[in-house]
């Protein structure tokens, strides 16, 4: 009962996913144009599939506050799956490292038409710190087509719907 | 009520449910979102999935063979077939001469068996793992099912549906005798075993090897995936048709009229949304059992099974 | 006519036995055996299905041979035409598998012994229905015995195979044994040994003495129809002989248990006092649930296959026992149902367990094994015997729109008028009877998503499942067959619940109604309890599955269906080591029935000789505890032995104490008669 009291007392606390503050217009890159019929398609109900090419799981803790009350992405339609069968988006994190390349490229074979990916994190760009390391490939683009990059070390959950609701041209409300 | 309008309703029936049953899905997972302070997606959010799925790529693995994609209509069409046995808005049943409760039980046990192939198909190891736990939980939860429906079959002389809503209606002060509270008991347990819900099986995992019912689906992809998922909502309206329009009948309606439909509509929604709700609650308050305690779990609804007959059996 | 179908199906079985003793070691013999054997299968059937539609009973009497106890004597009623029609519908199929399966066998062993012995062993399966004084019945009935016992054992360099042998011969040596206690009870007060006779005798013998012959006559019959605790020979027996051989054990000659029962407990007893419904009901349940768990844990087909029929005659043992009570409670239109019910399941079984076993020879014919865990795949390697064998799990685990469905439906239905009871013993043991027949439905589901799901699907797991190929022309003849069979008897569920029931409510006699089943599109239960019509579901199931798939294709995307490699959580490859085996699908049933099973395990792990770390193989050992074997019989048997070594004593050697035995024996004799005053 208590529980219940709490959750009554507490009320709903999503804040609104706006557009991005001044300064941070280039945090998210649109590499391409989604095509039309993929953002009527995913607009209302999108399922992402989440890849970590061999991060160091600072953005899967972003990611992970995706799904909480406060983010809630579950409101724009966007929920996840446990198999890349089931998806339409792959959530690409980490600099790709040698043992997660087949991987991935497999998670992106095995998933259905139309499909997007979304690399979120400097690494997944520009391989951040671990540039130039032995044990890494390159960024996430030289091993599948990748549709939108999310900078930050680790991008803020704001920013990850940001990349992602862009990319689908839904609107940004503050 | 003459053939032709008996089939009508049959129908109409049948569509409502499929209409209804995304929703229901919907609704308990708007439920347990509000439940968590945060908005979540709109009811009507299970529809968009679907209509998504159907137009997304159908990926089918190079070790399947033609079953894997046979099941998901067999899935389907045996979980619709049940619907149309159930009493859903209005009884004499139309399509009561063509099967009991029985049958409803089997064509259940049918989708189950099918898609439990389905998921040894690809020969991956988690269809495997999730094919051998739900016939596990699918087996030891068909007695319960069985006994708890004869409870009341009992009581009204008849294992047709339709019967023994009109007894229970003719008969109000039955619905709280102790066989009926025991019978239902059981039976909510057995929903929530056999429609994959928490504490059994959690729904939204990613762990496969915590999966029951999600295991045997990673593979579907595309339609085959939005009919799979589909008849997994039916299957949940079904139960709960069982247990609202069973236990407490009242609002279904006995004749043919516009206003009796209506109300009888209006009454069943209401009763879908009032057990989705409790479904929520459980799902928020209570952590997934670890699966060798499932038996456990089972082993008590068939005992509360055995006590509803007897209750039934004794009170006669 | 019924003369001349008779005629011909003796002279057909005589000749193709004739036929494979002469010639068996050439092509065109065997094929006059077997056709032999389906001809005699075919008047079989014909002559039972003639009486069954109405046609008048007729008797056969030939009293000159094997005159002095009493001559050969045969009469065909409905309950043995009705054995006779099954007889005929499993034997036809599997005689013409037999052709290309015994195949194999040429060269090592006797293929002229196999063919005779399998006509042979028709002939007197086919005579036990007809049989109609006590001789003869002996005499069909020890026939199938032996004829089966030499056919279990063909395969003889196989160990297990003598092994099996042994407790097959023990067993029916002891049924018959009980049969002839039995039936030598029933005739102690009857003029003679005719069925007639018998009959007249039991209605007016004292109930004490007709519990015993029933219970000698159950121990009888029951271990010939394998009920628990009798059962065990049939795990043995059924996996070691020839698959065709199997199906006719498995679906003819346990049913032989079933009508030994019916006629001696209904036909010549006219039924007993509620204790023999009760104790029926109980071993048939029990049978059922222990039948369906052994069932489970099995890796070998065959024997999996075996453990299915022993639950399923638990199945059919619990409805003829329902038939019993209700007749003793004075309940004529439940016990008529009841029996009705028990007799569609018989029929259905011998078709989905013929067709089971067919189709599992098939795959070992392919795979060269029967362990599961050495098949996978084999759906697209056997494009015929996979949906034959599916076909046969659907009907068996009891799933619409086939057969196995409508006979459980009426089974579960059957049982239900027994809660209204006003005694609560009957009223609890139904209810418990009906939780076990519910708990086996699901577990036989269970049972057979694992022999179908591990055999036919994903990926080979041995080379001999690698490189599979479908069977001959006759094998595939012979499923197809059976599964048309299977068909049939859902599609015709009404005509031949009609003519069940004809037949139950004459068992019962003339107080009984024939259940009302008109031939319409559904029908309804006597006492009105429930509705169904087949019908509906075939059409319903087929039509539903069509309608579907033509809206899905109407609303779903135009893409074309795209291949990949199963996901796998991106692992480069997949082997046939990932996937799920036999033992490990039932892994989670025999941890919560433990308490049944008492599983003990062993793992054995051997390291590189230079490193712990290094596992080099690792042996895992489950086994299940016997119970019934471990308990009963090898007490039983050492309890023999033991007295066999003590008997040892009197084998002196000496000539004078084998005369004084003699000369004992004749005064102890002597003295007998004359206390008893007999002349």
């Amino acid at each position: 009962m208590l529980l219940f009291a709490k959750m009554l007392r507490v009320g709903l606390v999503s804040v609104p996913i706006g557009p991005p503050a001044p300064g941070e217009e280039d945090v998210v890159h649109l590499v391409r144009e989604v095509d039309a019929e993929s953002r009527r398609l995913f607009g209302r109900a999108l399922a992402i599939r989440e890849v970590d090419a061999g991060s160091c799981n600072g953005c899967e803790i972003e990611i992970a506050g995706l799904t909480g009350p406060v983010y809630d992405s579950e409101r724009f339609g966007i929920h996840f799956v446990a198999s890349p069968r089931h998806a339409d988006l792959l959530l690409v994190t980490g600099p790709v490292t040698r043992n997660m390349e087949v991987p991935l490229r497999k998670t992106y074979e095995a998933t259905p038409a139309p499909k997007l990916v979304v690399a979120v994190g400097d690494c997944a760009r520009t391989c951040g710190v671990f540039q130039g390391s032995y044990a890494v490939v390159g960024s996430v683009d030289r091993v599948v087509p990748v549709d939108v990059f999310v900078d930050g070390c680790p991008p803020e959950p704001a920013q990850i719907l940001r990349g992602i609701l862009t990319a689908l041209r839904r609107p940004l409300r503050a | 009520m003459s053939a032709a309008s008996g089939y009508a309703l049959a129908l109409g029936q049948a569509l409502l449910c499929l209409a209804l049953a995304p929703g229901l899905i919907g609704l308990i997972r708007w439920l347990k979102a509000r439940m968590q302070n945060r908005r979540g997606a709109p009811v009507w959010q299970p529809y968009l999935e679907l209509r998504k799925l159907l137009a997304k790529e159908t990926v089918v693995s190079t070790n399947a063979s033609w079953l894997f994609r046979f099941a998901p209509y067999v899935v389907f069409t045996s979980t619709l077939g049940v619907v149309l046995l159930l009493p859903v808005l209005a009884v004499p049943l139309p399509l009561g001469a063509a099967g009991d409760l029985l049958v409803a039980v089997y064509l259940l046990l049918l989708g189950t068996f099918f898609l439990a192939l389905a998921g040894l198909d690809p020969g991956s190891p988690f269809g495997g793992m999730g094919s051998s736990r739900e016939m596990t939980v699918a087996a030891l939860a068909e007695p319960t099912i069985a006994v708890a429906m004869f409870a009341l079959a009992l009581g009204a002389g008849s294992t047709n549906l339709g019967e023994i809503v009109a007894r229970a209606m003719a008969r109000p002060a039955e619905a709280v005798s102790p066989g009926y509270l025991l019978a239902f008991t059981a039976l909510f347990i057995v929903t929530l075993a056999e429609t994959g819900r928490l504490p059994v099986d959690n729904p939204a995992t990613h762990l496969e090897l915590t999966m029951i019912h999600e295991a045997m689906v990673l593979e579907y992809s595309g339609r085959y995936l939005a009919l799979v998922e589909w008849a997994a909502a039916l299957k949940l309206l079904v139960f709960f048709t069982l247990m609202a329009n069973l236990f407490v009948p009242w609002g279904v309606a006995v004749q043919l009229g516009a206003g009796a439909l209506l109300l009888a509509t209006l009454t069943y929604v209401a009763k879908l949304a009032a057990l989705a709700a409790v479904v929520a609650v459980f799902e928020t308050r209570m952590a997934k059992l670890r699966l060798f305690r499932v038996p456990e779990l089972l082993s008590v609804s068939f005992v509360l099974a055995l006590l509803a007959i007897t209750a039934s059996f004794l009170s006669r | 006519m019924a003369a001349t179908l008779l005629a011909v199906m003796v002279g057909a079985y005589g000749a193709g036995a004739a036929a494979a003793l002469l010639g068996g070691g050439h092509p065109a013999g065997r094929a006059l055996s077997t056709a032999g054997a389906v001809a005699g299968a075919g008047a079989g059937l014909l002559l039972g299905s003639q009486v069954l539609a109405g046609g008048p009973v007729w008797t056969f009497a030939a009293p000159d041979v094997v005159g002095l106890a009493g001559g050969i004597l045969l009469r065909l009623d409905a309950l043995g035409a009705f054995f006779l029609v099954l007889v005929g519908m499993v034997a036809a199929p599997a005689a013409l598998y037999g052709v290309g399966y015994s195949t194999q066998y040429a060269g090592r062993y006797s293929l002229r012994g196999l063919g005779a012995a399998l006509n042979l062993f028709l002939l007197a399966t086919s005579l036990v229905p007809l049989a109609d004084n006590v001789v003869t019945f002996l005499l069909a009935w020890e026939g199938m015995s032996l004829a089966s016992y030499f056919l279990v054992l063909t395969d003889h360099d196989e160990p297990e195979t003598v092994g099996a042998g042994n407790w097959y011969l023990g067993m029916t040596q002891v049924g018959l044994a009980f049969l002839l206690a039995a039936f030598l009870g029933l005739g102690a007060a009857a003029p003679s040994l005719d069925f007639a006779d018998l009959r007249v005798a039991a209605a007016g013998s004292t109930g004490a003495a007709r519990g015993a012959v029933f219970a000698l006559a159950l121990v009888g019959f029951g271990s010939k129809a394998g009920l628990i605790p009798l059962h065990v020979w049939l795990p043995r027996a059924h996996p070691a002989a020839p698959s065709h051989v199997s199906a006719l054990m498995s679906g003819v000659m346990i049913k032989l248990g079933v009508y030994g029962l019916l006629r001696v407990g209904l036909d010549l007893l006219g039924g007993g006092p509620p204790w023999w419904g009760v104790l029926l009901i109980v071993l048939g349940a029990g049978s059922a649930v222990l039948g369906v768990l052994y069932a489970l844990m099995e890796d070998d087909i065959k024997r999996l296959l075996a453990y299915s029929s022993v639950e399923n005659v638990g199945m059919i043992i619990l409805g003829v026992g329902a038939g019993f009570l209700f007749q003793a409670l004075a309940m004529p239109g439940p016990a008529a149902l009841a029996l009705a019910a028990a007799l569609y399941h018989t029929l259905n079984h011998a078709a989905f367990k013929g067709l089971l076993f067919l189709a599992a020879g098939s795959v070992l014919h392919a795979t060269g094994t029967r362990n599961m865990n050495r098949h996978g795949g084999l759906i697209r390697r056997l494009p015929w015997t996979g949906p034959c064998f599916l076909l046969g799990a659907v009907a068996i685990a009891g799933l619409p729109p086939l057969n196995g469905f409508f006979s459980e439906w009426l089974l579960f239905q059957s049982l239900l008028p027994g809660i209204g009871v006003s005694s609560p013993v009957v009223a609890v043991l139904m209810v418990l009877a009906l939780g076990m027949l519910a708990l086996t439905a699901g577990l036989a589901a269970s049972a057979f998503a694992k022999a179908f799901g591990i055999t036919f699907l994903a990926l080979p797991r041995s080379a001999g499942a690698a490189e599979a190929h479908e069977s001959p022309l006759s094998m595939r003849v012979g499923m197809v067959g059976l599964a048309a069979a299977c068909v049939g008897l859902a599609l015709g569920a009404l005509p031949v619940l009609a003519t069940t029931g004809a037949v139950a409510a004459g068992l019962l006699g003339p107080s009984a109604e024939p259940p009302t089943f008109a031939l319409g599109l559904s029908f309804r239960t006597p006492a009105g309890l429930a509705r169904m019509s087949p019908a509906a579901v075939i059409v319903g199931l087929v039509g539903g599955v069509a309608l579907t798939w033509l809206v899905v294709r109407a609303l779903a995307s135009r893409r074309p269906l795209r291949f990949a490699d199963t996901w796998g959580c991106g692992r480069v490859g997949q082997s046939p080591r990932m996937e799920y085996t036999a033992t490990a699908y039932a892994e989670p049933l025999r941890r919560v029935f433990s308490a049944v099973y008492r599983p003990t395990e062993d793992v054995t792990v051997d390291h590189h000789p230079e490193s712990r770390y290094f596992v080099q193989s690792i042996a895992y050992r489950a086994s299940i505890l016997p119970w019934f074997e471990r308990y009963l019989y090898e007490p039983l048997l050492a309890w023999v032995a033991r007295g066999g070594r003590r008997a040892l004593a009197l084998q002196s050697g000496s000539v004078h104490a084998y005369l004084a035995y003699v000369v004992g024996a004749l005064v102890i004799l002597l003295g007998v008669l004359m206390v008893t005053g007999a002349p």
